[in-house]
This record gives structure tokens, C-alpha cells and sequence, in this order.
């Protein structure tokens, strides 16, 4: 009989997943995607949409339409996973068996867990752009902002694209310059973490640029309130940050299906999994690819992209009873867009952190790491037309190695460890 | 960077003062890195929060974040911060012997 692979979750790394074993196995595999909507959205580009720069509408397509011929796609909500059983069950009472099971349900928003974020002031002067409800509702409200404090907050890490709260600031900076009215705005950056970054040569980088576009940054403040009505962040150690109009990074979890079975999630939600493999630590044919597993890689679209090929590989290697390939690197890649036109590119694992260099040819490029460059933004740009085309239909990027390549890196600014 | 203990054996620590070996932690360095870092005597809560702090690092691999701490240690995150001022996760990390908690970007 032909296996069953059964995947919840139709976002990127579902929809990679799938189509990838769908490439390799043909009509040999009954290839199921469960989701509970069939709004695929394009979530690079709510980055863009606060400030006017993309349509809401051109970021959503469907769901299925991003699936090949021959992959079945479920409408439903999944309840519970049976491991025992091997079957998925849906709201309503039916039951999907599966051979393996792939769980790409992605992270979750949860803003309700910090205590008044969604109370009074929410959707007037308290907004994520983390939705596209959210990002659209703080355009409008972006418009009507003539001056005052902007706060940016991440609550708590992990937390999807995790450069995405930095370019907003860069990007809010430039908005208000073209609208002649920076003097009046004061942006401040409010983090959890204790620099704008973790990794330290980037952190340095993004520090200096930071300061230049005169942006504050304040770190270590873990949010333990939000006053939408007093405008006030309040952290766990009784600091406070003012502000008119907030942008807040909630806190994440994974799926609600995960906490349904006993040891297959960490405490958060998101499914304990061998950081090289992709294979859960509770159940040999289970498997979690991109943000819904819990490897300590960035939650971003480059990442279940570069885990992709290890995830069907080792599908392929289970199903024939083989042993595991531990070949992901922890690879991740992304631009940072800093206004006026202009991008970062950073490039990294789980053993090298983001350094200057080229990419994707090393003495070549084009593209610049850690520096920001027009072709860089234009890369950005470009990122959306690959991401329908070339990354969900689960294609190789032309000249970019699913492993991360050390050629053409600057690793001499690394301290020794 | 490496210390050596009253004792004689010679301990890893990182610039910070965390562990590097969280083996070469035991039950009696404790008290002395909570006092360096500003934290009198190491009550059953205090105890809590660094057995979990150790059972998970040494069970996940990773150093749980404030929020894990908050949902699982069973001490909530009010009572992190009046423990551990400033940072529960970091400083329950150097005192539990453990590698510095990471934010995983």
C-alpha cells in the first residue's frame, strides 16, 4: 500500500513539505494537507503594509492553489493527534490515519497572555503588524500619527522573523522623515533581549545604525503590562516606557493541537525535535518542519525552506526503514530592510553567527552580507515572486545551498572560542 | 576563563561567570555565587527555580526562558523577579551552574 504522509498545516512549510513529496514520490504516496482556512498569506510583506507600500489584498492567495495535482487538501480543524493510533481527528469526529505525520502548524500569536495588551487602547493606539488585520488597522492609524512617542516592543522571544521588529523601527524612521515630521516623532525599540541582536558581530552593526537613525533601544525589559489607556509598558521589575502609539510583538506559542498529546511539545507549544533530523522526540514518525518545532534555529520562511530537503529526505529514509540524515545545519537567510531603498542580508547556522561577505558566490556576490546595499533591497523586493514561484513549490534557490557555505564569509571577526 | 573554588577544582566560566561545564557545578557553589550576585540566603523557592533551572537544562539541552520558568517551574514570574531582582532566567542560570540562557534568533 502506498504510505500515507498526512501534514497539518498548509502555511510555508507545509505547503514546501508537500509539494517536495509530492515531486519525489509521484502517485507512490498519498500526500494529505489539513488546514483550518484556505488563506495563504504572504507574511514578508506585512512588514510593508503599515506604511502604504503593499496592498493588503495582493497578499493572500489560496491555500490550495499553492499545492500540486494529486495532493489532497483538507478543510478542518484538527483536535487531537493520536500517536498511538496513528490518526489525526478533526472537529467534527472524522479520523485521518497516517503513516507519517508532519506537523508545520507554524507559531501562534498570543496577545491575550500579557496582561492588557488586548484591553482598552487595542486597535486604537496598542497594534502588531504580525496579522494582516493588525498591519492594516495600523496603517490607518499610522496615517493619522502626527507626532509623539512610537514604542516597538517584543514581549518575549521566540517570536516569528525575528529581524522584522527592527526593520519596522528603520522603516517608521524613514516614513516619518519623507513626511518631514521626524522631529516630532521619538522611536524607541523595547526588548527583551539584551542588545538589538543576539549574535554579537550583527548586533554591532545593527546598533550603529540604530543610533544613527537616532532610534533608542532598551533592553532586558520583560513586559509584564500594557496600559493602552495610561500609554505606559510596564516590565516584571516595575521599569516603565511611555508611549502614544504602540507596536507590539506578542508573545508566540505553537498550535493548540500540540498540547493534546503528553510530551510532544515543549512548554510553549512547539514540538520537541532533533535539531538535524526534524524528527519528534516522542515519535518516530512524526516529524515538525519550520516554526512549529521547537530547534533553536529562527522562526523564518528561509529556515523551513533550508529544512525541506533534510525533512523529505528522512521521510524517504523512514519509510524505508533506514536510518536518519542529521543534515540540517540550522541555515538561515534574510534581508533587513533599513529605508531609503536599502537592505542587510545576513546569512547563518547553528555554528556561525551573521558576518560580512558575499553571497551568494564568494568574491563575487552580488549581494553584500551585513552591509547595506540598494541590490540588497531590491533582493527583498525580489523575494516575493520567489516565494510563490520558486520556494513554496518546493524548488532549489538557483545558487544557494540548502547547507550554509563558510566561502566568501569574513569568519576572521569571529572571537575563538 | 578558568577559576579555581576553595576547594581546588578548577571550574570553566564564560566572561559573565556562567558555567561552561554545568558538570563541574555541585549543591555548594550555589550560596556563593547567589551572595556575589546580590542575593542573601537561597530559601525552598530559590531551590525550586534552580533544580528546575538544571533538570531542564541538562534534560532539553537549552536554558528555559522567564516565560518556561513562569508556566512550569511552578514559581510564577512575580515571584521570579523578587527572587532573582533584575533577571530570573539569567541569574537562576549562573547560580543553577548552567551555560548563559540564549534568546534563539
Amino acid at each position: 500500500m502506498n504510505p500515507r504522509i498526512v501534514i497539518i498545516g498548509g502555511g510555508t512549510a507545509g505547503t514546501i513539505t508537500a509539494n517536495r513529496l509530492s515531486r519525489v514520490y509521484g502517485d507512490d504516496a498519498a500526500i494529505t494537507v489539513i488546514d483550518r482556512d484556505d488563506r495563504h498569506v504572504y507574511q514578508p510583506g506585512l512588514l510593508f503594509l503599515p506604511f502604504g507600500l503593499v496592498d493588503p489584498n495582493r497578499l493572500v492567495r489560496s491555500r490550495q492553489a499553492q499545492l500540486r495535482a494529486g495532493i489532497n487538501f483538507r478543510l478542518g480543524e484538527v483536535q487531537r493527534i493520536d500517536t498511538e493510533a496513528e490518526r489525526v481527528m478533526l472537529a467534527g469526529g472524522e479520523e485521518i490515519p497516517y503513516d507519517v505525520l508532519v506537523i508545520a502548524t507554524g507559531a501562534t500569536l498570543l496577545p491575550g497572555e500579557t496582561q492588557g495588551l488586548t484591553g482598552p487602547g487595542w486597535q486604537e493606539r496598542v497594534f502588531t503588524f504580525y496579522t494582516l488585520e493588525g498591519a492594516t488597522a495600523l496603517r490607518d492609524a499610522l496615517r493619522g500619527f502626527d507626532g509623539g512617542r512610537l514604542v516597538i516592543n517584543t514581549v518575549d522571544m521566540p517570536i516569528k522573523c525575528p529581524v522584522a521588529p527592527l526593520e519596522f523601527s528603520f522603516l517608521a524612521d524613514w516614513h516619518f522623515r519623507e513626511r518631514g515630521i521626524r522631529d516630532r516623532v521619538q522611536i524607541e525599540y523595547v526588548t527583551s533581549l539584551d542588545g538589538a541582536f543576539t549574535k554579537a558581530v550583527c548586533n554591532r552593526e545593527l546598533s550603529g545604525l540604530l543610533a544613527g537613525k537616532d532610534i533608542t533601544v532598551t533592553t532586558e525589559f520583560n513586559t509584564g503590562e500594557v496600559d493602552g489607556t495610561g500609554g505606559r509598558l510596564v516590565s516584571w521589575d516595575d521599569r516603565e516606557v511611555n508611549f502614544d502609539l504602540l507596536v507590539t510583538i506578542p508573545l508566540h506559542g505553537g498550535g493548540e493541537v500540540i498540547g493534546s498529546v503528553p510530551g510532544l511539545g515543549d512548554e510553549i507549544g512547539f514540538v520537541r525535535a532533533d535539531r538535524s533530523t526534524l524528527q519528534s522526540s516522542l515519535s518516530p514518525n512524526v516529524f515538525a518542519i519550520g516554526d512549529a518545532a521547537d530547534v533553536p534555529a529562527s522562526k523564518a520562511g528561509s529556515v523551513a525552506h533550508f529544512e525541506g530537503e533534510t525533512l523529505v529526505s528522512n521521510i524517504q529514509r523512514f519509510l524505508r526503514g533506514e536510518e536518519l540524515e542529521g543534515s540540517f545545519d540550522g541555515h538561515t537567510n534574510c534581508f533587513i530592510e533599513t529605508g531609503f531603498g536599502r537592505a542587510l542580508l545576513i546569512d547563518f547556522n547553528y555554528e556561525t553567527e551573521p558576518v560580512p561577505g558575499l553571497f551568494p558566490e564568494p568574491h563575487i556576490g552580488p549581494l553584500r552580507l551585513l552591509r547595506e546595499s540598494r541590490l540588497n533591497h531590491l533582493g527583498k523586493l525580489a523575494f516575493e515572486w520567489i516565494y510563490w514561484n520558486l520556494l513554496l513549490p518546493g524548488r532549489p534557490l538557483p545558487g544557494i545551498s540548502d547547507q550554509m557555505q563558510l566561502a566568501g564569509k569574513q569568519l576572521n571577526l569571529l572571537s575563538t572560542k | 576563563m578558568t577559576t579555581t573554588t576553595p576547594l581546588g577544582s578548577p571550574i570553566e566560566l564564560d566572561p559573565e561567570g556562567f558555567f561552561l561545564r554545568p558538570e563541574q557545578w555541585d549543591e555548594t557553589m550555589a550560596e556563593p555565587i547567589a551572595r556575589e550576585n546580590g542575593i542573601g540566603a537561597l530559601t525552598e523557592r530559590h531551590w525550586q527555580v534552580i533544580n528546575f533551572m538544571r533538570h531542564s537544562y541538562l534534560t532539553t539541552g537549552s536554558a528555559p526562558s522567564i516565560r518556561t520558568l513562569g508556566k512550569a517551574s511552578g514559581v510564577p514570574v512575580k515571584e521570579l523577579y523578587q527572587l532573582f531582582p533584575k533577571g530570573p532566567a539569567k541569574l537562576a542560570a549562573k547560580i543553577a551552574g548552567i551555560p548563559k540562557p540564549r534568546g534563539c534568533i
